[in-house]
């Protein structure tokens, strides 16, 4: 049995998983990042549109900071984040696109004087300031009262990563790729590493380390129709959930993405829309102001996704054989504008449907997206209950997005969360808490368990094929757990999909190699999906309320007063077929932004009984400081810098650019 | 959305071979797929595999054009096969795994271990002049200049272009095209502290820009459609200047 000692065990070569590692690098702690592929192809990559960070230094953005970034991601969660976690999030966020600058990544930047921009369909000149001239300029995304989405181009998250991945690689940082966790070790409530297999040759060795972080994305491959990468399967999520200690929160919160082209679900970037764009139906009619009309195309993604189902259900849909579609319309916005600024939707237009989005519109739907939902941890990224095992970006449940995130704040959580909870590890690996006191006996036990499974797969010849079961989750789950949800289907959801894992307990492959074995693979990835997708769904399930992306039409209201909580979901047993599910309340007295009107549809929503105590507490609160002081009416009212690592509790400085 | 001819046979020929299995010979393998619209090589293997062979290796994950991953011979010509219409193709269609790079077994090989070599050869990261204040106000840049660098920041280290280069069959240390648009472009790069004497001790040989014989198969194949012929003549132009 070959085992490998390191300090930090990072799983996943994304994003969140590189800063992750950089930090604990840069703090003296060696480190090995896992990875399925080569980092630079994790799905960061995929990110287009760009990063939201109060910077206000482009004319639309003046006046944004903290405190405006703040208000739209809790709003855009409809009440279910952490507060402190957003806080923290919106004060760092800054200072996360300054120093991927000082790694190379080319910001587009604020060029002074007048240009033109399409804003709500119509030309308008926009002057930008002479002394914001040469600094990181922002657009417009869904939710957001600012232009506050830093971006590069259409390639973001691609210029973000190779930024990171050249990072890890001029720190030394060992990536080992094709390298996929089975399962983590773990004893007494404390997680020692995990069990990792060698996707080329087959082989399983034991990675023990002080702290294992888990960067592994979303489950969005739960889902049929999905923008994810085919990587995307919710692995890492799982392995945490098999402990039967970790908890996962709010697993049934799960995005769904306005602008996916249609049939290769494919995205096409917020930016589209935040530039300018617009959606219109079969009849060319440009729908989204008779729903909002203030927000209209830029409303948050949920409430645009929601928009659009009601309005192809009204039978305004196109009709194509894949499936009913609508039109997105970024014609509107010039030929140069889209051929510069939204370069990878030019090239996916080219390549997948043959067009020029400049010249024609592009069939779109609303596909899955994005995993609200993940291992739920604490402020420093630490899970709640498995000692030693963090999570961040994607794959962690930290909270700053609750129900539903904005967009442009994914990415930017990635690097965000990577900077303070890889300081929060480097902590833990140099105190004694981290002492690792295992027995090699142990190892070998874990090892030998997941040894024993893939040879039962391997050897078994009278089992089911992975393939058919998997195709009737992934169905399941877009059809009984998507957009809109009613108890009915997702009663029947919870049932099949219980029975389908029970199936997924006896199957066989027809390829019976150890090594490299794509079948093989897909069989043991099984099982851990289904139980992903059971969390989604029996959370779904019992939530008889909607709030952000978890949308009930037999519960339509957002219900504070018995909802106001997070899903926590544990799996009891190897043997279970249905998670246990837990409560995590939220408490309004707490908050610095107690539950209110989203601003989106009409004001229709069940109270919490202390939300009125706690808003004229507020009053009260803010009455004794000085009103132009705003980072001292924040700290009365919710403190969280104490909560940061101290490297990162100065305060941003911005120039302050007249409008 | 373009329309193929309705009901083609689709043959597929994919040289076959596992490095890891003794008993494995190079082959090729033929397999037939009726056509549909909207079909990508994506697709086709995905059913390949799904159908009549399991164990068929191959390497997608954004399926989307925007990772890399899928860089393999369609047609005796490197590409992305993810967004490879199958419409845009003939009939027969022969796919094969990049060469120059390690077979990993049939379509996947092992790029990253490639670029990682390169990357730490040539030092492909920004050599901070003086670590960024992070509270504080960002260095300022021309906008042009940003845009300009992200030109060249646009490559996804695919492999195409090394598959596609004569030099890099004859010559193991060569950086290729991929390792040569990185320099040029960490030289643009005002907040890199490297001079031309420094991208000289890292490219100044035939390893390096004086191994390119011109014949531009990279710039030809490359899927992003960087400027790779423009960017290397400059760099050969100021190297040789330097020396």
């Amino acid at each position: 049995m070959k085992i490998v000692y390191t300090d930090v065990l990072v799983i996943g070569g994304g994003l969140a998983g590189l800063r992750t590692a950089v930090g604990v690098k840069q703090r003296g702690f060696d480190t090995i990042v896992l990875s399925l592929v080569p980092a630079k192809r994790s799905h960061s990559a995929a990110a287009q549109g760009g990063m939201q960070a109060s910077l206000g230094h482009s004319a639309m953005g003046a006046g944004d900071n903290e405190d405006v970034h703040f208000e739209d991601t809790v709003k855009g969660s409809d009440w279910g984040a952490d507060q402190r976690v957003a806080r923290m999030f919106t004060h760092v966020a800054p200072k996360a696109v300054r120093e991927l600058a000082g790694w190379g990544v080319p910001w587009n930047r604020v060029s002074q004087g007048e240009r033109e921009a399409v804003i709500n369909a119509e030309r308008v000149v926009i002057t930008e300031s002479a002394k914001a001239h040469g600094l990181i300029t922002a657009r417009d995304f869904g939710g957001t009262r600012k232009w506050r989405t830093c971006y590069t181009s259409d390639g973001t998250g691609h210029a973000m990563l190779f930024a990171l991945g050249d990072q890890s690689i001029a720190h030394g940082i060992p990536v080992m790729e094709r390298m996929e966790a089975l399962a983590l070790i773990h004893e007494g409530g404390r997680c020692y590493g995990a069990v990792v297999r060698n996707l080329v040759t087959g082989e399983l060795s034991a990675f023990l380390a002080r702290a294992t972080t888990i960067a592994t994305g979303g489950y969005g491959r739960i889902y049929k129709v999905s923008t994810n990468a085919v990587i995307c399967e919710g692995t890492g999520t799982a392995i945490a959930l098999e402990t039967g200690v970790a908890e996962l929160g709010n697993m049934e919160a799960v995005q769904f993405h306005p602008t996916a082209i249609v049939p290769a679900g494919i995205l096409t970037t917020e930016g589209c829309r935040g530039d300018g764009g617009i959606l219109r139906d079969v009849k060319g009619h440009r729908f989204m102001p008779d729903y909002e009309r203030e927000k209209r195309e830029l409303a948050s993604r949920d409430v645009v996704s929601r928009r659009m189902t009601e309005h192809m259900r009204k039978g305004l849909a196109v009709q194509s054989p894949y499936g009913d579609h609508l039109w997105l319309d970024i014609t509107v916005l010039g030929r140069e504008h889209v051929h510069k600024n939204l370069r990878e939707v030019t090239d996916i237009c080219r390549y997948f449907l043959g067009m020029d989005p400049a010249e024609d519109w592009i069939p779109v739907r609303p596909t899955q997206h994005y995993s609200m939902g993940g291992i739920r941890t604490d402020h420093r990224g630490e899970s709640t209950t498995l000692k030693g095992l963090f999570a961040c970006g994607e794959a962690a449940c930290w909270d700053m997005h609750g129900f539903n995130r904005l967009g442009g704040n994914s990415v930017a959580e990635t690097v965000v969360a990577g900077m303070i909870v890889s300081e929060f590890i480097a902590d833990f690996c140099a105190g004694s808490e981290s002492d690792i006191n295992l027995s090699t006996g142990l190892v070998r036990e874990f090892v030998e368990r997941e040894q024993a499974g893939l040879d039962g797969l391997l050897n078994s010849s009278n089992g089911e094929s992975a393939s058919a079961i998997r195709s009737r989750m992934e169905e399941i789950m877009i059809e009984q757990v998507g957009i809109f949800r009613t108890g009915s289907e997702l009663e029947s959801a919870v049932e099949e999909l219980e029975q389908l894992l029970e199936r997924s307990r006896r199957l066989s492959v027809r390829n019976r190699v150890p090594g490299a074995n794509p079948e093989l693979v897909a069989a043991y990835r099984l099982p851990k999906m289904l139980k992903l997708a059971l969390c989604a769904a029996l959370g779904a399930r019992q939530r008889t309320e909607s709030r952000g992306a978890h949308y009930r039409e037999d519960f339509p209201q957002r219900n504070d007063r018995d909802w106001l909580n997070r899903s926590i979901t544990t799996w009891p047993s190897a043997e279970a077929t249905l998670p246990r599910l837990d409560y995590e309340s939220i408490e309004v007295g707490d908050m610095e932004l107690p539950p209110g009107f989203r601003g989106y549809g009409t004001r229709d929503h069940i109270d919490h009984p202390h939300s009125d105590q706690r808003h004229r507490q507020i009053e009260q609160i803010l009455k004794a400081v000085d009103p132009n002081d705003r980072y001292a009416r924040q700290a009365a009212l919710m403190p969280f810098e104490h909560l940061l690592p101290e490297k990162y509790r100065p305060r941003s400085q911005r120039l302050e650019i007249k409008t | 959305m373009s329309s193929p001819s309705p009901g083609r046979t689709l043959v597929f020929k994919i040289l076959r071979h596992n490095p890891q299995d003794p008993t494995s010979e190079p082959h090729v393998a033929r397999f037939e797929l009726e056509e549909y619209e909207g079909m990508t090589l994506f697709i086709a293997l995905n059913e390949i595999r799904e159908r009549f062979a399991p164990d068929l290796q191959f390497d997608f994950v954004c399926r989307a054009g925007i990772c890399g991953s899928c860089g393999m011979v369609i047609n005796g010509r490197p590409g992305l096969a993810c967004r490879t219409l199958t419409s845009t193709l003939a009939p027969e269609i022969t796919l094969a795994p990049l060469p120059v790079f390690k077979l990993i077994a049939d379509l996947s090989v092992d790029t990253g271990e490639w670029m990682r070599g390169m990357s730490e050869r040539l030092e492909t990261w920004i050599h901070e002049q003086t670590p960024v204040d992070l509270h504080a106000v960002e260095e300022r840049m021309e906008p042009e200049l940003a845009e300009a660098i992200y030109e060249l920041d646009r490559c996804i280290e695919c492999g195409c272009c090394i598959a596609a280069c004569g030099t890099a069959r004859m010559r193991e240390d060569f950086v290729g095209a991929v390792g040569l648009n990185k320099i040029a472009r960490f030289r643009l790069d005002p907040r890199d502290a490297r001079d031309d004497g420094d991208f000289y001790d890292l490219i100044g040989d035939d390893d390096g820009v004086f191994g390119c014989m011109s014949l531009l198969g990279c710039h030809d194949i490359c899927p992003k459609e960087l400027p790779l012929q423009t960017q290397i003549a400059f760099l050969r132009r100021k190297m040789v200047r330097v020396s």
